[in-house]
């Protein structure tokens, strides 16, 4: 059985000392090790940002596509070997500005694959301009007196595109990060966690220390009960979308690809490409 | 006896016309005839005016007909728009509900059926196209018991009491009509054909065919007209293989799911028209620098932008040579007929892993739509060709990667799944080392340019060139792709009757482009045609470009939404300067 070390490799990241992603990368190793996964039955699938590089820091097959096209590519791979752990990761721009379009579609799919938001609410890769997580009147190189555009809640929207699995936590808290990651892997559909990432280098308002101050964790309400969609969404605007936890959980329904009408259990990666002269005859014989 | 004919039905879309033209077809295709049909239709799915025609023959045949024998019309507009292609002493058969004139200077016998009327005795106006085809069919004296065997097909599955009242109906028209014209036309009558079943289809199904066998197990597709037809056919069938289509948000989901679903093993094609293609660019040069396997069809429709979106037209060319921002090895090949939309499927999986390149396979909407009659396809001759793919890596020491980019002699490097043992690497956009790290060493730079821009070199596929060169020197080369092939022929015959000689050749390898297999029959014609459904030449562009001989290449070119006609390429090839 592998260990997280067995999740590391030898490439240094090029991310910032300090920059919130290091600890979600920890995490990813973690839970892989946790939930008894080898290295070659993960398939990290990453976007274009800071965040993007992650798949090349994990040891595990990894693909790091074009900007925004993440879970497009991770829902592939997925189709092709279901057999394999898929954890599709990027940042808020990847995910909520130029990918948003896939984001929903995949919530509403629901192929059971993780999506890990590495959310630091500003672009790094690009020297510091608003993302659709930043706040109104958030001041970037691109938006100098201020973003005039409303912050968009990726809660509230994976919730109503009939998301099965929502979820949020914050990079300082490696455990609760961790073990809402192994949650993620192990249900049986499609898992969003977004994560609070700060970014020390360009972001100067959602510090380490501002997230400390605002954030609610879900442990202060023992009564809460994530399968219940009304409060979920409910806690989410009471919240204002600052609270971390296993947010909603739909165990009921199944994944898309027990859903699909003769899709085999084992990976189709792994089927035979010939057909029977017998079956190729009867597709011939509909053209006659 | 005739060879040969052209018959025609016309009327408002939804009226019909198709389910007409299909069962008529298929009665056609039991006696044996070769056929080739043509669907003029607009952007709307109710109303306006839409005709099928069919070409009827003895023997084999690749383009529609100029004139036209039998019109069967269901209003007055589909007379006045259609009846300047009858030729002198045609018939047109019509819905007497609507007092149909044959217009002024036509030389043509009207039939007015009360079709409608009969159809309502019946129960059900939407009866009026069996009222009609039977008509028609008679008039032609084919054996009634064919037609009727077509209609109990189509309607079988509605039970028994609608199959009985589609063939009273059948039979009514036939009845009136033989009655009017005093049994059926001699001058109609087709000699009789082999009676052997030929295969009859659309471009688009031959491709969707294809794929399955080709082991084609996934698609991811965004619905455009003219390429829906492969998604729509298989869903169909690849459920029983274990395999499923995904109807994905837009394009760029549809090849980003197939670059991942192709990356972890599985062979996943996606298919589009011109405005999918141009959402696909960037995610076709991640296959070309992640060297990941993918095949797209598009099957070009009118451009640029929404364009005419159900007209001919094979504009795309220069965005599938070109397309994708950077440099990347791509392959592009052109089917030329439907037996080549099947074969090329098989050719296209194998190419882009042998090569693991992405492959684009080029079609037009007159190919991909226009059903057509084909010789039996063999399947024992399929090959499947993964390239270099392996199961296992070597054993790999803590740290170290497969060299999943590993530099070789032909460039290709091994290919290894998720999943596997002693497989891991990294795969990313960003240029990259032996093992798939991002790396900006200028050194390495060059070579991985290299290795992937050399990996085409000298490619050839299989027929790369058709080509039909019977003279030595011939007056007159002509060059075509795609759907137009067969058009080009039966002008060919018109000009050696003119006593002007043709060699005739098909380029089914767009792109790398066959120069050196080309150059010899450029040298050897006194005069270069280029014949294509485009505005700015774009072949003639690429022979000119790459093999030369520019003074002797003249161009064909039609971009009015319509595909040649044989008579314009006869006329405009005499007239050459």
């Amino acid at each position: 059985m592998a260990t997280f070390k067995e999740f590391r490799n030898n490439v240094k990241p090029n991310w910032c000392p300090g920059c919130g992603d290091f600890s979600i990368q920890a995490a990813i190793q973690r839970a892989a090790a946790n939930v008894d996964l080898e290295p070659e039955d993960l398939a990290v699938i990453s976007g274009i940002g800071c965040s993007g590089r992650i798949s090349g820091y994990i040891n595990a097959y990894g693909l790091h596509g074009i900007h925004g096209r993440a879970l497009p590519i991770a829902q592939g791979v997925k189709l092709a070997n279901r057999e394999l752990t898929v954890i599709a990761s990027g940042g808020d721009g990847d995910g909520f500005a130029i990918g948003m379009g896939h984001t929903v579609h995949a919530i509403r799919r629901n192929l059971n694959i993780t999506y890990i938001v590495m959310d630091n609410q500003i672009y790094g890769l690009t020297k510091g301009q608003t993302s659709p997580r930043s706040a109104e009147g958030f001041k970037t190189k691109s938006t100098p007196e201020g973003s005039i555009e409303s912050t968009l809640s990726p809660l509230e929207i994976a919730m109503s595109a009939g998301a099965t699995f929502v979820a949020q936590s914050f990079s300082s808290d490696l455990k609760q990060l961790t073990a809402l990651i192994e949650a993620g892997i192990k249900h049986e559909g499609f898992s969003l966690i977004n994560v609070f990432s700060p970014c020390v280098t360009f972001n100067k308002i959602n510090t380490y220390d501002w997230f400390k101050e605002n954030i609610v964790n879900l442990e202060q309400f023992p009564d809460y009960d994530p399968a219940n969609r009304i409060a979920a969404m409910n806690k989410i605007m009471e919240t204002n979308g600052m609270l971390t936890g296993l947010i909603y959980q739909n165990t009921q329904r199944k994944s898309y690809e027990d859903m699909i009408s003769g899709f085999g259990t084992e990976a189709l990666a792994k089927q035979d490409l010939t057909l029977s002269q017998e079956h190729f005859n009867k597709l011939v014989a509909e053209f006659k | 006896m005739i060879s040969q004919l052209s018959w025609k039905i016309g009327g408002q879309q939804g009226e019909g016309v198709e389910s007409t033209d299909r069962i008529f077809s298929t009665a056609l295709n039991r006696l044996g005839y070769y056929l080739y049909g043509y669907r003029h239709f607009s952007s709307r799915i109710k109303g306006g005016h839409t005709n099928n025609k069919i070409r009827i023959s003895t023997y084999p045949i690749r383009a529609i007909s100029d004139d036209l024998d039998i019109l069967v019309a269901f209003d007055q507009e589909s007379i006045d728009l259609n009846a300047k292609e009858l030729r002198s002493g045609g018939v047109i058969v019509a819905d007497a509900k609507f007092k149909p004139v044959v217009p002024e200077g036509i030389d043509a016998r009207l039939f007015a059926v009360p079709i409608t009327a009969m159809a309502e005795e019946l129960g059900t106006s939407l009866m009026k196209n069996m009222v009609a085809s039977g008509a028609s069919w008679a008039l032609l004296g084919l054996p009634l018991e064919v037609f009727n065997k077509a209609v109990e097909e189509e309607f079988g599955r509605k039970g028994a009491a609608i199959v009985e009242k589609n063939i009273e109906a059948v039979k009514r028209g036939a009845e009136f009509v033989l009655e009017q014209a005093g049994g059926p036309l001699n001058e109609f009558k087709l000699e009789d054909a082999d009676g052997q079943q030929k295969l009859f289809m659309i471009g688009n199904e031959a491709i969707g065919l294809g794929c399955v066998a080709a082991g084609c197990r996934l698609m991811s597709a965004y619905p455009i007209t003219p390429a829906s037809e492969i998604m729509e056919y298989l869903i169909k069938k690849l459920p029983a293989l274990g395999g499923t289509v995904v109807q994905t948000e837009d394009e760029i989901a549809a090849v980003t799911m197939a670059i991942g679903a192709n990356y972890a093993g599985v062979r996943t094609m996606t298919a589009s028209a011109g405005p999918g293609l141009s959402l696909m660019m960037e995610a076709i040069g991640l296959a070309g620098m992640t060297e990941t396997p993918l095949v797209i069809v598009d099957t070009q429709r009118g451009g640029p932008s929404t364009g005419l979106p159900t007209k001919q037209e094979q504009s795309d060319l220069n965005a599938m040579v070109y397309g994708t921002h950077g440099e990347i090895p791509k392959i592009v090949i052109a089917p030329a007929s439907i037996e080549d939309c099947f074969y090329d499927m098989i050719e296209a999986f194998n190419l882009a892993e042998q090569y693991q390149v992405p492959v684009i396979v080029m079609t037009d909407l007159q190919l991909s739509l226009g059903k057509q009659s084909c010789e039996p396809f063999d399947y024992n001759s399929i090959q499947i060709n993964r390239g270099k793919l392996v199961q296992e890596g070597p054993e790999l020491e803590q740290h170290q990667l497969f060299k999943r980019y590993e530099l070789t002699e032909d460039g290709v490097s091994p290919r290894i799944l998720p999943g596997a043992k002693n497989g891991i690497h990294h795969v990313t956009g960003v240029e990259h080392d032996e093992v798939g790290r991002p790396s900006e060493s200028a050194i390495n730079r060059l070579k991985m340019m290299d290795k992937r821009l050399h990996k085409l070199d000298g490619l050839f596929i299989r027929e790369g060139l058709r080509v039909d060169a019977p003279n030595e020197t011939p007056d007159l080369l002509i060059i075509g792709m795609g759907s137009t092939g067969g058009t080009i022929d039966q002008a060919r015959e018109w000009l050696a009757n003119d006593g002007i000689t043709t060699n005739h050749i098909t380029i089914r390898q767009i792109h790398p482009f066959p120069t050196e297999q080309l150059i010899p029959h450029l040298q050897q014609a006194k005069k270069v045609v280029v014949i294509e459904n485009n505005a700015t030449a774009q072949l003639a562009g690429q022979i000119k470009m790459n093999a030369g001989f520019a003074e002797k290449i003249r161009n064909l070119l039609k971009y009015d939404g319509n595909p040649f006609l044989p008579s314009e390429v006869y006329k405009a090839c005499k007239e050459l300067d």
